[in-house]
């Protein structure tokens, strides 16, 4: 019983957190950007300008909410669902603390994959009900971006779990107790970082929205809290890429024993949120076919060589 | 089996169904990849936790996204769902209704002959398929490879072409 009680207090707690975080980043990235940009932004409305969450959100929600007469109306509102529901699902298998963990699944890595592999519905899906030239556009970006990253990001992780021996989530995090992956796995941290931007399609990565180009790539016709599902999906996005490096290869909920678990994954969570932001802050975005040559031509062989490296020394080392 | 089989077992049916019925190729991809991902908890239940994440990662997350990306290149407008339209006609469904029809009695069959029961479900981890996948199936796997191999060889062909250039400008430099 008293299990039962925990284990809906973990959900209830993770969802509170996760989506409080998501608007909550709206006011930091908005704030940051400013501060490294040499100008205040947001800070009128309450202490440090906080209140503008609630204003973006009030703002959202009274939005006409609008569909397009030429959209296919079903898939139109299914999309936008489609990555938040995979972005969440994918937290159930994050492990935040030593016991706060919704589910302990034994292909919690695969898991994770499987959801971001979903979540490409929602970019195409939504570009394609769109019907519209830009939004078409964006979306076929999207999915090829999308597909191709995955792939290096499945091999990145291979070499942790090639270390680690398992697919479970919370083994990997026990596993880096004597030494964080960062350190035997650099490469395969880089990589999986570099992938991690390109699958949340952030700045500098963020081809398939494009403003510059696309108007707003596959979601030019969304408005309301439609456009707002995107929204708070792409920084729910990157809080969980976030979080997975810090499990991956940054020792999850481990540090030192004045703190606990669940506080040092936060704060290490939150230097990588940060990172992405400065990333948005300082790269100018590549063209589309730069972006998918450096994929296959860098990422792709790196990734590969990581691994052979890698399955290498642990065969030696036995 | 438990009810969580039934429920999947359902669904897989259900959209299966769908996606033969659909007129909109699209709508019927997305309930292809519903059907994929009710296959995926069939899976799990029934100990393969490794093969149900292969399905969605590599069915319902590449393959049918691929098949969307072109049907989405292909642009076709409301004039193929009425063509489709025409096309599935009642006649059509006469010959694949015979044929399952003697599927089902075949199942039915089978269902009703007395048979062991099933043992209990023994769960297979990643490692116990990549032991056999690169043991007793090595050559499947080798065979796979060649395949995907020639492949590879064929779209590198394919979509090979000489650096285009577009202004008169470059092309002079191009040529010196």
């Amino acid at each position: 019983m008293q299990q039962a009680v925990n284990y809906w207090w973990i959900i209830g707690g993770v969802l509170f957190v996760l989506l409080n975080t998501a608007a909550g980043l709206i006011w930091l990235e908005r704030r940051m950007l400013a501060l490294w940009q040499d100008r205040y932004g947001p800070n009128r409305a309450g202490p440090f300008g906080l209140f503008i969450v609630l204003a973006d959100t009030i703002k959202l929600f009274f939005k006409e909410d609008w569909i397009p007469p030429f959209a296919d109306k079903i898939v139109f509102v299914f999309a936008p669902a489609v990555v938040v529901a995979s972005v969440l699902m994918s937290f159930a298998v994050i492990p935040f603390g030593p016991n706060v963990l919704v589910a302990d699944f034994n292909i919690g890595l695969l898991f994770f994959l499987a959801m971001s592999s979903i979540g490409v519905y929602s970019v195409v899906l939504g570009g394609w009900a769109s019907n519209n030239k830009y939004s078409l556009l964006g979306a076929m970006r999207g999915a090829s971006q999308m597909i191709s990253y995955e792939v290096f990001m499945g091999l990145a992780l291979m070499g942790v779990v090639l270390l680690s021996g398992t697919f479970n989530l919370r083994e990997i995090v026990e596993a880096q107790r004597g030494m964080w992956y960062i350190i035997p796995q650099f490469l395969g941290f880089v990589i999986f970082l570099i992938a991690g931007v390109a699958e949340t399609h952030r700045l500098p990565f963020d081809i398939p929205e494009a403003e510059s180009e696309l108007v707003a790539g596959f979601h030019a016709e969304y408005s309301g809290m439609k456009f707002g599902m995107f929204f708070i999906g792409e920084y729910l996005g990157i809080t969980l890429v976030s979080s997975m490096i810090v499990t991956l290869y940054f020792g999850g909920w481990l540090g030192p024993a004045f703190l606990p678990g669940v506080v040092w994954f936060i704060l290490k969570t939150f230097v990588f949120i940060s990172l992405f932001i400065l990333l948005r802050a300082s790269m100018p975005r590549p063209r589309y076919d730069q972006l998918m040559e450096y994929g296959w031509k860098v990422l792709f062989p790196l990734s590969l060589l990581n691994l052979l490296a890698t399955a290498a020394i642990i065969l030696i080392l036995k | 089996m438990g009810p969580a089989f039934f429920i999947a077992a359902a669904i897989a049916v259900f959209s299966t169904l769908m996606v033969i019925t659909r007129y909109n190729i699209m709508h019927a991809l997305l309930y292809l990849v519903v059907s994929f991902l009710s296959i995926a908890v069939i899976f799990y239940l029934y100990g393969a936790p490794f093969m149900a994440a292969l399905e969605v990662i590599v069915y319902a997350g590449a393959i049918m996204v691929l098949i969307i990306f072109f049907v989405m290149m292909l642009n076709l407008g409301p004039q193929t769902a009425s063509e489709e339209r025409l096309w599935l006609t009642p006649r059509i469904w006469i010959g694949p209704s015979l044929l399952c029809v003697v599927l089902l009695v075949e199942l039915g069959y089978l269902i009703l002959l007395p048979s062991e029961p099933v043992d209990e479900i023994v769960t297979v981890d990643p490692k116990a398929v990549g032991l056999s996948l690169f043991g007793p199936y090595v050559l499947a796997v080798e065979l796979a490879g060649m395949l995907l191999m020639a492949g590879i060889v064929g779209a590198y062909h394919l979509g090979r072409q000489k650096k285009k250039i577009t202004h008169r400008f470059l092309e002079k430099t191009a040529e010196e």
